[in-house]
């Protein structure tokens, strides 16, 4: 653990870093409903939805381990020794640790938002 | 580089500091004279007509307003026709979201952004002078026309059928495509120049965790109008193709869908509401400390409230559609998103109301429109969640419980901030402060009026009251309700007639006090009679609140004791830095004052105008005018090389005049507009799809006009595309090895196949025969043909240039701007080419 955690700390956390969990959860959603609805189109009104679920529920594993992924990095950044909050110093310390504390919020907002987008696919049971 | 010697000016010395401000106030001196004075691209100039003009749209939509109202005061009233009533709430709507709400905050922005970033202007000011004048001649277009009888009367979203049916809705239905396209252009002109200015020209120092939030929530609203307004933009073509030449994009009969429109106009109109409350909000966000008198709490917490807002505004446009008969898991998918969103709004409003929690509040007017700001905007928000509940809204749907919810939010989430935002800044502008008299008797009646006005909406929607109508029955029950809804407009109405009074009466008031909220951010440092450049020199910042915290800083900035203290060179300069950590790259030179912006604005719009009364013919001559313009524009004022390739900036700080690629402010604006671009067809290619999602068989089977372009001409003309594009590379990479005349052949080469490729782009349509009128299929690819086509003849004209400047020695080994910028256009089109040419040869019957 201790190597993966050095290797995380090599990385200088960016605003594209920032936006990795969003990005999934996006990524997720455009997936899930773009799928839902050509299956529902090209299926008929009356089908069922067993496969949707399905894949709907692969891809919510996936979107979730990347998110959980970017919340560890996140996590690894915000526990390197320094001041204690609001990171308001220009060092590069702080432009990293809040860079990281954000990066962990936006992975916690995500994960919540994955989680919602997958209930519908489980809540209905056909295209109707 | 090694660095000149350089003797160190004595900013202690006020005879130097005396002749650098000479200096300065001569290189930044606004033109003057009757019409000259107009061709000023400065962003105190700028940003002020900006939002005066904004200001004023906004008082016209209001006015129509007040005309809806008052024919709804009394049932079966006759005051307006129905007709004339159709026009009026189109145009409240639109008016106010596109010609007041989205204008506002460029405007505010391009006022406001460089003192809050220290910074002496924007990077493309000339850009933001375009951005106005369009924004001028597109709003006077559109808002113009009720005057002639002929302004759009569909509804600010204006669902075909009715409005692509030309015998329904007149010209007005143009009127509002093209006119408000041409806007949108001028928005994402704004985006640009905001995604750069915050990224590239922070002051030193100014690393992420120190931007004041205020440019936290600006970036994120810049980068959602790439992706939410290129939608519209695509749909606004499609419909035109509609109206205009009868392409059956959404005519059901053929083969179209109305139902697409709804979906490009809200993945649009949903993000729109966030694009025009988060900017609102960050004026909240740098009022909130300053009364609070002390930093604000949980700066992360914002920052995630500003991006994941950005983000999931996206997965919301069709709870708008709930009642369109999509499938249930899709309403929920939607539904769901609706619901997540309200996690970061809520986390701003606790963020705020810790700060003034924590701190030792003060009362003062600003603080007052906050406050009610958040009350008004926390009953929509509450609302909001209600209509986000699917089996709810398809109650509420299109009665007048929406138009109340709507109208909570966007005047707690937009109007009062802004109003509030006002009183905060008006003395950062005039010097002077306004009235807290009038200012808090405005508010108290502008607060009352609100409820009076929409609190009763949410019963008569409840009642059944249908959005739109422009009467009821006597028996309806609805009079009581809507007599109250008309007061309370009436007494909104006084209220903002008091602050118009407020703001006359200001040239008569005494000079305030510097800084008079006695604030810590930036754009406080402006004395009382602003100097038009910006700032005596670019600070170096060390913490959020530098104004509280840095001891002897205003003494310093005012001493010219920071970075570029000087104008020696007398070209207007500024500070360009790293994005993380706003390390000084580069001292960028940028274009003063220019008729170029302006004579370009005014072409262009005569494109879309002219089109409007179908002149096709002036409209094309329009369209060379503006292209000449720009070119112009650009050969005069861009890519210029510096007579000497380093500057000192002071602070024994030396660094480069020049700058292309990634490093240079230029390649990230192409950077951004392609990317916009791209989205746009983006939405084109979903359009594609969507059809084929909806056709049982699609294409359809072989019929008269409707027999796909087959495979060979797209693979011909994505070879040809693509050859052009790996051309270019090559010139650019002969040219930074010094093989001038190789690159210049190289790209006489790659605008020959890239002109090829757009040829047989449209060859494949043009011999299969197809026919755009006769089906939805032959026309949309017909569109993504044309597009790729019209693309690639931009990338010739923009390989023809990139020639032009290295012939003329314009562009060098060392000097080379225009080719990397050219070069990263033909990524992209390269990118649109694969994708096009490949879904309209080989999909689906490929697959």
């Amino acid at each position: 653990m201790n190597a993966l955690r050095r290797r995380v700390l090599e990385y200088t956390l960016t605003l594209w870093s920032l936006i990795v969990a969003p990005t999934a959860w996006a990524a997720h959603f455009l997936f899930s409903y773009v799928y839902a609805a050509v299956r529902c189109a090209k299926g008929g009104r009356d089908s069922a939805i067993g496969d949707v679920r399905l894949v709907v529920a692969i891809a919510t594993v996936v979107a979730l381990a990347i998110v959980l992924a970017s919340a560890y990095v996140a996590w690894v950044h915000r526990r390197v020794e320094g001041d204690e909050p609001p990171f308001h110093d220009s060092t590069d310390e702080d432009r990293q640790r809040f860079l990281a504390t954000s990066k962990l919020l936006l992975a916690g907002l995500s994960f919540i938002a994955i989680v919602f987008t997958a209930v519908p696919a489980f809540t209905f049971g056909d295209c109707r | 580089m090694a660095a000149a010697p350089h003797r160190h000016p004595d900013q202690g010395d006020p005879d130097v500091r005396a002749a650098q401000e000479a200096r300065l106030r001569q290189v930044w001196q606004p033109p003057r004279g009757l019409f000259l004075r107009w061709t000023d691209t400065n962003n105190n100039s700028v940003g002020t007509w900006y939002t005066l003009t904004a200001f004023g749209m906004m008082l016209f939509a209001g006015v129509l307003a007040l005309i809806v109202r008052a024919q709804l005061a009394a049932p079966e009233n006759d005051l307006v026709s129905a007709s004339t009533f159709n026009q009026l709430f189109t145009l409240h709507g639109s008016i106010m979201m596109f010609l007041f709400a989205v204008p506002m905050f460029e405007a505010v922005s391009i006022l406001i952004l460089p003192q809050l970033l220290g910074t002496r202007d924007l990077p493309f000011p000339r850009l933001s002078a375009f951005g106005y004048w369009s924004f001028l001649l597109g709003g006077v277009f559109v808002g113009g026309s009720i005057f002639f009888n002929a302004a759009p009367d569909g509804g600010w979203f204006m669902y075909p059928p009715l409005t692509t049916e030309p015998e329904l809705s007149g010209v007005g239905a143009d009127i509002w495509m093209l006119g408000l396209s041409f806007i949108e252009v001028s928005s994402i002109a704004a985006a640009i120049e905001l995604i750069v200015g915050v990224l590239k020209c922070r002051p030193p120092g100014m690393r992420l965790n120190l931007m004041p939030l205020y440019a936290w929530y600006i970036l994120v609203v810049a980068v959602m109008i790439l992706f939410a307004f290129p939608p519209l933009i695509a749909g606004d073509v499609l419909f035109e193709l509609e109206r205009l030449l009868d392409w059956p994009f959404f005519d059901a009969a053929r083969g179209g869908d109305p139902v697409l429109w709804q979906h490009l106009f809200w993945i649009f109109g949903h993000p729109e509401v966030y694009i025009i409350f988060l900017p609102s909000i960050a004026i909240f966000a740098m009022v909130v400390p300053t009364f609070s008198r002390r930093h604000l709490i949980g700066y992360p917490w914002i920052v995630l409230a500003a991006v994941g807002t950005g983000f999931l505004s996206f997965g919301l446009w069709v709870h708008h559609m709930f009642t369109t008969g999509m499938p249930n898991i899709s309403l929920g998918f939607f539904s769901a998103a609706s619901e997540a969103v309200a996690i970061p709004t809520a986390v701003q409003i606790f963020a705020f109301i810790a700060t003034m929690w924590a701190g030792r509040v003060v009362w003062s007017t600003p603080m007052l429109y906050g406050a009610g700001a958040l009350a008004v905007f926390v009953v929509g928000g509450l609302t909001g969640v209600m209509v986000a509940v699917a089996p709810f809204d398809w109650q509420a749907h299109d009665t007048y419980f929406v138009v109340a919810h709507l109208h909570y939010v966007l005047t707690g989430g937009l109007l009062l901030p802004l109003l509030g935002g006002l009183y905060y800044y008006w003395p950062l502008f005039t010097g002077k402060k306004l009235s807290d008299r009038l200012g808090r008797s405005a508010f108290w009646l502008i607060f009352v009026g609100i409820n009076v006005t929409f609190f009763p909406m949410h019963f008569s929607g409840l009642m059944g009251m249908p959005r739109r109508v422009f009467t009821y029955s006597e028996e309806s029950g609805l009079h009581g309700l809507n007599l109250l809804s008309t007061i309370g407009a009436f007494v909104i109405a006084t209220g903002i007639g008091m602050i118009i009074l407020d703001m006359c009466l200001s040239p008569r008031r005494k000079l305030a006090a510097r800084n008079p909220w006695k604030a810590g951010t930036l754009e406080w440092l402006a004395l009382p009679r602003q100097e038009n450049w910006g700032v005596r020199c670019v600070p170096r910042i060390e913490s959020r609140y530098p104004l509280w915290d840095q001891p002897g800083f205003v003494a310093s900035v005012d001493e010219g004791r920071y970075f570029l203290p000087d104008a020696e060179e007398g070209k207007r300069e500024l500070m360009i830095t790293s994005v993380l950590d706003a390390e000084p790259v580069q001292v960028a030179r940028i274009g003063g004052p220019s008729v170029k912006p302006m004579l370009a604005a005014a072409m262009l719009g005569g494109v879309f105008i002219l089109t409007t009364f179908h002149f096709y013919g002036a409209a094309l001559l329009s369209g060379v005018a503006a292209l000449a313009a720009i070119l112009w524009w650009l050969w005069t004022g861009s890519g210029i090389v510096p007579e000497k390739p380093m500057k000192h900036a002071g602070n024994g700080v030396v660094l480069p005049l020049y700058a292309s690629g990634p490093a240079s402010s230029g390649w990230w604006a192409m950077f951004i507009t392609m990317f916009a671009d791209a989205t746009a067809f983006g939405a084109l290619m979903f359009g594609y799809f969507y059809y084929w999602t909806i056709h049982p068989e699609f294409p359809p089977k072989a019929a008269a006009g409707t027999n796909g372009p087959g495979w060979v001409w797209p693979v011909i003309a994505l070879a040809l595309v693509l050859t052009g594009w790996v051309l270019t590379v090559a010139a650019r990479e002969l040219n930074a090895r010094g093989r001038v005349r190789f690159a210049q052949g190289g790209l006489v080469l790659a605008a020959v196949a890239t002109a090829a490729g757009a040829a047989a782009g449209l060859a494949g349509p043009w011999f299969s025969g197809l026919d755009p009128t006769a089906h939805v299929y032959p026309a949309i690819v017909w569109v993504i043909a044309i597009w790729i086509a019209v693309h690639g003849v931009v990338g010739v004209i923009m390989q023809l240039y990139a020639l032009a400047r290295s012939l003329w020695g314009r562009t060098t080994p060392t000097h080379d701007i225009d080719i990397r910028n050219i070069t990263l256009y033909q990524h992209f089109l390269a990118v649109s080419a694969v994708v096009g040419f490949i879904t309209i040869g080989f999909f689906p019957e490929w697959v």
